[in-house]
């Protein structure tokens, strides 16, 4: 099993409070790994320092290694906008930009100075096609994204990283705004697209964690409890607190 | 039980409270909407008289060149032209404008998105105090240093649109900014976080998103920018050199609807023609600054951002 990122004794401080007391988590290539464990675990966090979105909140400081394809995240040579190209990030709350669809999903795109509008066209279907959404929206290519439903417009932002091409996508509770049967279409999507992509979901939905991802990962107070496949974790936990939080007992 | 139904029959404290405080919202409400429509019908049964009871065509108000209440030419109709003073209020309104439009981008940019901390810290009270800065103070300063380099740089007499233009850019670009400011800080946070997990630099992110999504706020910036332009009068008419004639370059004597009103108010009869002309002035500014407000509210429905 190749794995696309490897992290290794992470550790992440807000001033001087440590949030993350090294984690050691590998995302191996074209699974499904989810993060679960209570708000305020770190999993959200530990997501947002594999796209080095962290390094937009001040005071925010990370040691430890990461790799992805064997490079260092973190190394000052480093070029954070391709980093980002080859990490995607969906977010929680649906956030497309106020502008049509077709520009949307074209947006990733004309950064990366396509202009053979033929490619970006082809390119902005077969995402919109990934991301299970583009029968409802082929005849409204040139609507603002903002007058679909959240649950399309959901889609629609993860059509719009797809249409870059990620190696890796980073979800972060992508379906926890949305209502069950919208949820139910993103679980879909994720799972037609998983072949293509190595997918790294957030999640407080643990049901959700079950039915679409192969590994799964538990996060308490900043630290990893314990990672396995999803089958043996759901089913067999190793450690106690893995356990009780798995069967609601917690607190 | 009988405590208990009267109790609940009769309004309690707090709900007497609540309908005392909402009859006196009303009540002020009230009072300003009876003012805004008294001031209304004042300028306008005043404005309109010029047209009704003196006979000036409307077309020939909005169209002749000559202005010179008090007489009349050979036909016996009096000289009652505005074109003049509306090319010379159109022209220092839009040069002001689009003079300032730059400079406000750029500064709101800086305090917004480059340098927020710093930027907020040494803009916001240069911002407030522009703001503060009496008109006739600006005025006065336009006076003694724009009427002199203007006259020096472009000949003429110094006076006219091009200075008039340049005393009143000082004077609507901290509307213009504060404004935009408002309306870049009102784009949502997740817009730039969703460029930047799409690796957009910083510049990509500002100018793709923020400055597209922000597009309609700059837009009602800009408009009131105008609005304040439009209705500026004693600044200006200290610079502009207060001829009626049609401004034919930027550096010739002009008026605006403002300045005419100003120098020509104590010096009128009430009821006389040239009295009610003024007033007919005075409509087309309160037309106008309606007109703002119209398309504001136009650019604010149709702009709405996401939550």
């Amino acid at each position: 099993m190749v794995n696309v990122i490897t992290t290794h004794n992470v550790r992440l401080y807000y001033g001087d409070k440590e949030a993350l007391h090294g984690i050691d988590l590998d995302f191996p290539k074209q699974k499904i790994t989810a993060l679960i464990g209570p708000s305020g675990s770190g999993k959200s966090t530990f997501l947002r320092c594999l796209n080095r979105m962290n390094d937009l909140t001040p005071g925010v400081t990370i040691t430890g290694s990461f790799k992805l394809d064997g490079k260092d995240i973190y190394s000052p040579k480093t070029d954070v906008v391709e980093l980002r190209k080859k990490v995607g990030m969906v977010f929680q709350q649906p956030n497309p930009f106020p502008f049509s669809v077709f520009e949307n999903v074209a947006f990733g795109l004309r950064l990366a100075g396509i202009r053979d509008r033929k490619l970006i066209q082809e390119r902005v279907e077969t995402s919109l096609k990934q991301a299970a959404v583009w029968d409802e929206v082929k005849d409204k290519l040139n609507d603002n994204a903002l007058s679909f439903s959240g649950g399309q417009q959901q889609r629609i932002c993860i059509a719009r990283v797809l249409a870059v091409q990620p190696e890796i996508i980073l979800m972060d509770e992508p379906t926890s705004a949305l209502d069950p049967v919208s949820a139910g279409k993103i679980e879909d999507l994720l799972l037609d697209i998983q072949d293509k992509f190595t997918i790294a979901i957030v999640t407080h939905n643990m049901q959700q964690a079950s039915r679409i991802s192969d590994r799964t990962a538990f996060f308490l107070d900043g630290k990893l409890v314990e990672t396995g496949l999803t089958k043996q974790l759901f089913i067999a936990p190793k450690q106690e607190s893995t356990s009780d939080y798995l069967n609601g007992k917690f607190g | 039980m009988e405590d208990i139904k009267r109790q609940l029959t009769h309004s309690s404290k707090a709900t007497k409270q609540d309908r005392y405080g909402k009859a006196i919202a009303f009540f002020c409400t009230f009072l300003i909407g009876l003012l805004v429509v008294s001031i209304l019908y004042l300028v306008a049964s005043r404005g309109l008289a010029t047209f009704f009871k003196d006979h000036v065509s409307v077309w020939d108000f909005l169209t002749k060149q000559n202005w010179n209440p008090s007489q009349v030419d050979k036909n016996g109709s009096p000289l009652v032209g505005a074109l003049p003073m509306i090319v010379g209020s159109f022209s220092v309104t839009i040069f002001s404008a689009v003079l300032a439009t730059p400079f406000a981008i750029a500064m709101a940019l800086f305090m917004t998105e480059i340098e927020p901390r710093r930027g907020t810290k040494f803009l916001q009270p240069v911002i407030e105090l522009l703001v503060g800065i009496p008109s006739v103070v600006y005025g006065f300063v336009g006076l003694t240093i724009v009427v002199p380099v203007v006259r020096t740089v472009f000949g003429g007499t110094g006076f006219g649109i091009l200075s008039g233009t340049l005393v009143l850019f000082v004077m609507v670009l901290p509307t213009i900014t504060s404004m935009y400011v408002d309306s870049l800080r009102a784009v949502p946070r997740f817009y730039r976080e969703a460029s930047l997990a799409l690796g957009a630099t910083r510049w990509q992110t500002i100018y793709k998103v923020v400055l597209r999504a922000s597009i309609p706020g700059l837009l009602t910036a800009i408009i009131f920018g105008m609005a304040r332009a439009f209705g500026e009068a004693l600044a200006v008419q200290m610079v502009i050199g207060n001829a009626s004639l049609l401004p034919h370059n930027l550096i010739s004597p002009a008026s605006t609807l403002t300045s005419v009103l100003t120098t020509g108010m104590g010096n009128t009869v009430m009821g006389t023609l040239p009295n009610n002309a003024l007033w007919s002035l005075a409509l087309i500014l309160l037309l106008m600054s309606l007109c703002f407000n119209l398309i504001v509210r136009y650019i604010g429905k149709k702009g709405r951002m996401a939550k």
